[in-house]
């Protein structure tokens, strides 16, 4: 299978490369969301909205996705102790975009013991809420087909994205104070490629496509796995966010908490909400209101100023001759 | 050595013709204006990271990765700067009964009628407000900066708790930036009291009508004032 130059995002990961040169299609016309950019021009096109679907029931653990991850993004992530669990590094970092999370789960129903893989990074929500955090215009921005990306050069490290994330997916460099996610491998889309993990995934567990054909393709897998006794197989597209552009089938879906604690009802916090949304907004009105406010009395209002005979009086007083204390005063 | 109530340690009459009155020494002069320009590159700072509109002020500070770094080193020195006026002056912003009078009959302050006030310390209701509303303020914004403060707290406390901690930071900003305007717009209002921050004293006038009990406490300390 190859890749069709014509369209315009890839609909599988598993071609390969075009042959043909191709130009970089997700451009400034792209962009449905900047960060801290209210008056964002329209997207001068609708690109296809794509997906990529982890299918946990699948996954065999083999970290494949992890390296491709690594290699492609050309990221050294630091050889950390084993512990004795699976998971290497420990966490996502600002050199790991992706993370195998290993869980064991001793089923209560029919009393098997199942290990749960996922893999976390981020879930490109439709609503993401770094991107409402983030002060630094144009440092997030939101292309048309649903990719939600880092832009390096506005970024100012202020973890503020970290704070929006509901997810706990963003991570700041010690070195170069910026942050760092899976970008989906939006370079590699630009030109027709599916994402380097899913190319690298040995079972399919990772597909790429557009968001319609991800859905379709989970709702026959959830099928298929209902069909073999996983009565509550279905799909996390957590819709608190909007929906995701990266999404899981899980073997659980009742119980998503299983999977190295995803989230239940993920959605931005409203304490995010209430900062960027009321207080932003009547805080600087406030502020605006009171400065001009007060330079407006200032001029139109007369000054408390001290009279000639307050001093007077007060040469009295420093020369002993005391006036009399006001009668309502106790001293 | 003389009963202080109403005035600090060092304040003295300065001159007898004409009166003037010493308010704040050199030091404590130097401090207020190390506090007031932190504040100062704090509001700007922090306001370009609050709204997208006011963004461009990172520009005075360098560009926004700059703008980052600065904020939390000039919230720290804000914070020693300001104990050190703190531990200077809190024993004469203890309320006292005048005040709530004072309080009560704010039009007669507004309009300037003075006399129909009783007779204060050093400080009056407004200034020990504008005292201890930035003393809380500013324990809140330092406590809830640190937890947000990226480079070097990041892992502190748990994502929930820095949610709380920059929404709590930014209403906490706002209320310092209108208790800042309220300060610097009541020192200008009240003719005469700017230059106790400058040269360090006020004209015997000036005493007498604002803070007469301070003026009476002063003058009644004779000469050698702590010397005696």
């Amino acid at each position: 299978m190859t890749t069709d130059p014509n369209l315009d995002s890839p609909r599988t990961a598993v071609s390969n490369p075009p042959v043909q040169p191709t130009r970089a299609n997700l451009g400034p016309g792209d962009l449905i969301r900047s960060s801290a950019t209210p008056d964002l021009p329209p997207p001068t096109r609708q690109l296809t909205p794509v997906a990529k679907l982890i299918d946990v029931s699948k996954c065999i653990g083999c970290k494949a996705c992890q390296s491709a991850c690594a290699e492609w993004n050309d990221t050294y992530p630091e050889v950390e102790e084993n512990v004795g669990i699976y998971e290497n590094p420990h966490d996502l970092t600002p050199d790991m975009f992706t993370l195998m999370r290993f869980s064991e789960y001793e089923n209560p129903q029919t009393g098997d013991f199942e290990w749960l893989i996922r893999k976390d990074g981020c879930m490109h929500c439709a609503d993401p809420g770094c991107l409402k955090a983030c002060p630094a215009p144009g440092a997030i921005v939101q292309y048309s087909n649903g990719i939600v990306d880092f832009i390096h050069e506005n970024c100012i490290g202020c973890g503020y994205c970290v704070t929006g994330c509901p997810f706990d997916i963003p991570r700041i460099s010690k070195t170069d104070h910026l942050a760092y996610k899976c970008t989906l491998c939006s370079d590699r889309v630009a030109v027709g490629q599916g994402p380097a993990c899913a190319k690298a995934c040995p079972t399919q567990a990772i597909v790429f496509g557009t968001k319609e054909d991800m859905l379709a393709h989970a709702e026959t897998r959830v099928e298929d796995l209902k069909s073999r006794g996983y009565d509550n197989a279905g799909i996390y597209d957590p819709q608190g966010v909007g929906g995701a552009h990266v999404f899981y089938v899980l073997h659980h879906a009742d119980q998503p908490a299983l999977y190295s604690g995803l989230p239940e009802e993920p959605r931005i916090s409203s304490v995010v909400e209430g900062w960027k949304g009321p207080t932003k907004a009547l805080g600087l009105a406030a502020i605006g209101v009171a400065a001009v406010g007060s330079v407006l009395h200032g001029l139109m209002t007369r000054a408390n100023k001290v009279s000639a005979e307050d001093e007077t009086q007060a040469e009295q007083l420093v020369e002993g001759r005391e006036p009399p204390l006001r009668p309502e005063t106790e001293v | 050595m003389a009963r202080r109530m109403f005035s600090a340690a060092g304040d003295h009459i300065e001159s007898r013709q004409p009166v003037t009155v010493s308010r704040y020494r050199g030091f404590t002069r130097v401090n207020h204006w190390v506090t007031a320009a932190s504040l100062i590159a704090l509001l700007l700072s922090g306001l370009a990271l609050f709204h997208p509109s006011l963004y461009f002020l990172t520009g005075l500070f360098g560009g926004g990765q700059a703008t980052r770094w600065l904020h939390p080193f000039v919230g720290v020195l804000l914070f020693f700067s300001f104990l050190l006026l703190f531990l200077q002056m809190w024993r004469l912003n203890l309320p006292r009964p005048e005040d709530r009078t004072w309080v009560s009959q704010i039009g007669d302050v507004v309009r300037g009628d003075e006399e129909k006030l009783p007779e204060l310390g050093k400080y009056n209701a407004g200034q020990k407000f504008v005292f201890w509303a930035m003393t809380v303020l500013i324990l809140v914004l330092i406590v809830t900066g640190v937890m947000i403060w990226e480079q070097f707290f990041g892992n502190l406390v748990s994502i929930q708790v820095r949610r709380w901690a920059v929404l709590i930071h930014s209403v906490s900003a706002v209320a310092i930036i209108l208790t800042f305007i309220l300060h610097v717009y009541a020192a200008f209002w009240t003719r005469g009291t700017l230059r106790a921050m400058t040269r360090g004293s006020v004209t015997g006038g000036w005493a007498w009508r604002h803070h007469r009990k301070w003026l009476r406490e002063v003058a009644g300390r004779r000469e050698g004032g702590p010397a005696e």
